[in-house]
């Protein structure tokens, strides 16, 4: 799992985005976990979410206070066995964790590109797998798998490349956002470009837009918890006090909670690839760049597993059950899931036992096969 | 219900289904039934089931299976979608069986369906003699605790087809230990298993 570096795109061949537009030279940050079998048939391809990096599993140091993302789903004996499996995971395209994206420096100003960045999509991330696939020397993938914007990715490479891909698992997941969860993306950006640190983006090398950046996150994390949750987790209660002082001064723990989210997330975030992160997921839209969600999924040849979550309100189980009747209509092998789990859009990473049963399950009979 | 009588219902159905035909089991349970269809008529199959553990359960057999509620209908399958639509063992705990028989004509171009006669003797004779609600090995719950909330005779459900405008192209009675009952079904079948067609 040692964070490994590729770079491509330098001599030539380079990346050709969606809008058109090319990128060159591009270096994609990833880890592998567990070993490649003889004959190539073991590679799953695992996709991270929004904020999520190349390292899914284990600790780089002993004392690395969080292991990586999918931690509780990677490992020897887990879902995602490594024993087993061969697990690659990757930085996105546009990220900021080893991948390049906005912060990264442009070699036609020797600065960051900060806005003259190019605008991405989840078209563009995949591209960028496959690179990495081709230079691993994977042609065929036994699975991808993702939640969230993981599982966009998972759709497009098995619409993109139905060849190379025997299943996918796509959890906690939407065909293309609702107006709702554009609208919340929105108001994310906004923060960010509001902060007067943001500075059209060019702000590397100076302070960062700590403050837009932290609200935006804490918008995004109030949309990946549900009502149930927050009321589980902080009720009512005030941080530090019994009774209300009446000034400005109580903050109940929910606020202190946000606050601590958002500053965390400052320390490891770049406010510009939120921004281009997030637009790439508002643009996502497996129908319209198809023609139609059943056109879509005509193109497919993987067996699909389809897993949502009761309470996950961003993500809405109808969303994922779109999809799965769409699957059946095209005669493709496919299973739906939905677990019912009171932890909003982040169920995904949360409930990792029963959604761990499902997977493990689901991946044998695609291997045995 | 002991696994015999199982395997001499599933005989049955296998018998209704053409080789190599598309198959939607509503109720599927642990898999079991598509299982044995795949491997005796090579259907393509696909299951439905309420149950978290019956999904799981057939996630893991390889089997495609969707988790979803009958109550809410069959509204997002397609219209003959299915060679067969399948109801096993599954009419009587419905909530609206006549509704979800319609929109089984309309998602199958066929239809099995198969349930506990209620008309059978030794129920009959509870009833009669013991003046209790019958408990039987096909029926055991109690009155109270049972998920069967629309139980019906062989002959009820005769009249619900003709009433429905559905015609009845294959039926197989079934006694005690799944063996065929070939005489007075009404009376003497503990289960019955239907193939059906809409009248269009």
């Amino acid at each position: 799992m040692r964070p490994r570096d590729f770079t491509f795109g330098e001599n030539g061949d380079p990346l050709v985005l969606d809008s058109g537009k090319v990128l060159s030279p591009v270096t994609v940050r990833y880890e592998t976990y567990g070993t490649l079998n003889p004959r190539g048939t073991n590679a799953i391809l695992l996709l991270h979410a929004f904020s999520g990096d190349a390292h899914a599993a284990g600790r780089h140091r002993p004392d690395q206070a969080q292991p990586g993302w999918w931690d509780a789903m990677v490992g020897p004996g887990k879902p995602f066995d490594t024993n087993k499996y061969f697990i690659i995971c990757s930085n996105v395209l546009g990220g900021c964790q080893g991948t390049t994206g906005p912060s990264s420096t442009n070699p036609a100003t020797g600065r960051p590109y900060g806005l003259s960045f190019p605008v991405i999509t989840i078209g563009d991330m995949v591209k960028v797998q496959v690179r990495l696939l081709d230079h691993l020397g994977i042609s065929r993938l036994l699975a991808v798998a993702g939640g969230s914007m993981g599982g966009m990715q998972a759709l497009e490479w098995a619409t993109a490349h139905p060849d190379r891909v025997a299943s996918a698992l796509v959890l906690a997941c939407t065909a293309r956002l609702t107006a709702q969860g554009i609208a919340f993306n929105a108001v994310g950006r906004n923060a960010i470009t509001s902060d007067p640190l943001w500075k059209g983006g060019d702000y590397y090398g100076g302070p960062v837009p700590a403050r837009g950046l932290a609200i935006a996150r804490m918008i995004g994390h109030i949309t990946y918890l549900s009502e149930e949750s927050m009321h589980r987790k902080f009720g009512r209660r005030l941080q530090q006090k019994e009774q209300y002082g009446f000034d400005f001064t109580d903050q109940f723990q929910v606020e202190s909670y946000l606050e601590h989210q958002g500053d965390k997330f400052v320390e490891r975030f770049d406010a510009n690839s939120y921004i281009y992160i997030s637009k790439a997921m508002d643009y996502f839209d497996l129908g319209e760049k198809h023609g139609s969600l059943n056109a879509a999924f005509r193109r497919t040849s993987a067996k699909f597993l389809l897993v949502s979550f009761s309470s996950d309100w961003l993500y809405p189980p109808a969303q994922l059950k779109e999809m799965a009747f769409s699957l059946m209509r095209e005669g493709k092998d496919v299973s739906y899931a939905e677990l019912t789990c009171p932890y909003g859009h982040d169920s995904f990473l949360i409930e990792t036992e029963r959604q761990g049963r499902l997977i493990s399950s689901f991946l044998e009979t695609v291997y045995g096969s | 219900m002991a696994p015999d009588a199982r395997g001499g219902l599933f005989d049955t159905i296998a018998g209704f289904v053409e080789p190599g035909s598309t198959v939607l089991d509503l109720g599927c349970g642990e898999g079991d039934l598509l299982e044995h269809l795949i491997r005796t008529k090579n259907v393509r199959g696909r299951g439905v089931d309420l149950s978290e553990e019956m999904i799981l359960t057939c996630v893991s057999k390889g089997l495609s299976v969707y988790q979803g509620d009958l109550n809410e209908g069959l509204q997002d399958y397609s219209t003959a979608g299915f060679d067969y639509a399948i109801l096993s063992r599954t009419l009587q705990v419905v909530q609206d069986p006549v509704a979800l028989l319609r929109e089984m004509i309309r998602v199958g171009k066929k239809v099995v369906v198969n349930f506990p006669n209620f008309g059978y003797l030794p129920v009959r004779l509870n009833l009669l003699f013991r003046g209790r609600m019958p408990v039987t090995r096909s029926l055991p719950y109690q009155w109270h605790d049972t998920p069967n909330i629309h139980l019906c005779t062989r002959k009820d459900f005769l009249v619900l087809c003709r009433d429905m405008g559905i015609r009845i192209l294959k039926e197989t009675a079934l006694r005690g230990g799944g063996v065929r009952c070939g005489f007075c079904a009404n009376a003497l079948a503990n289960e019955v298993c239907f193939l059906l067609e809409g009248s269009s």
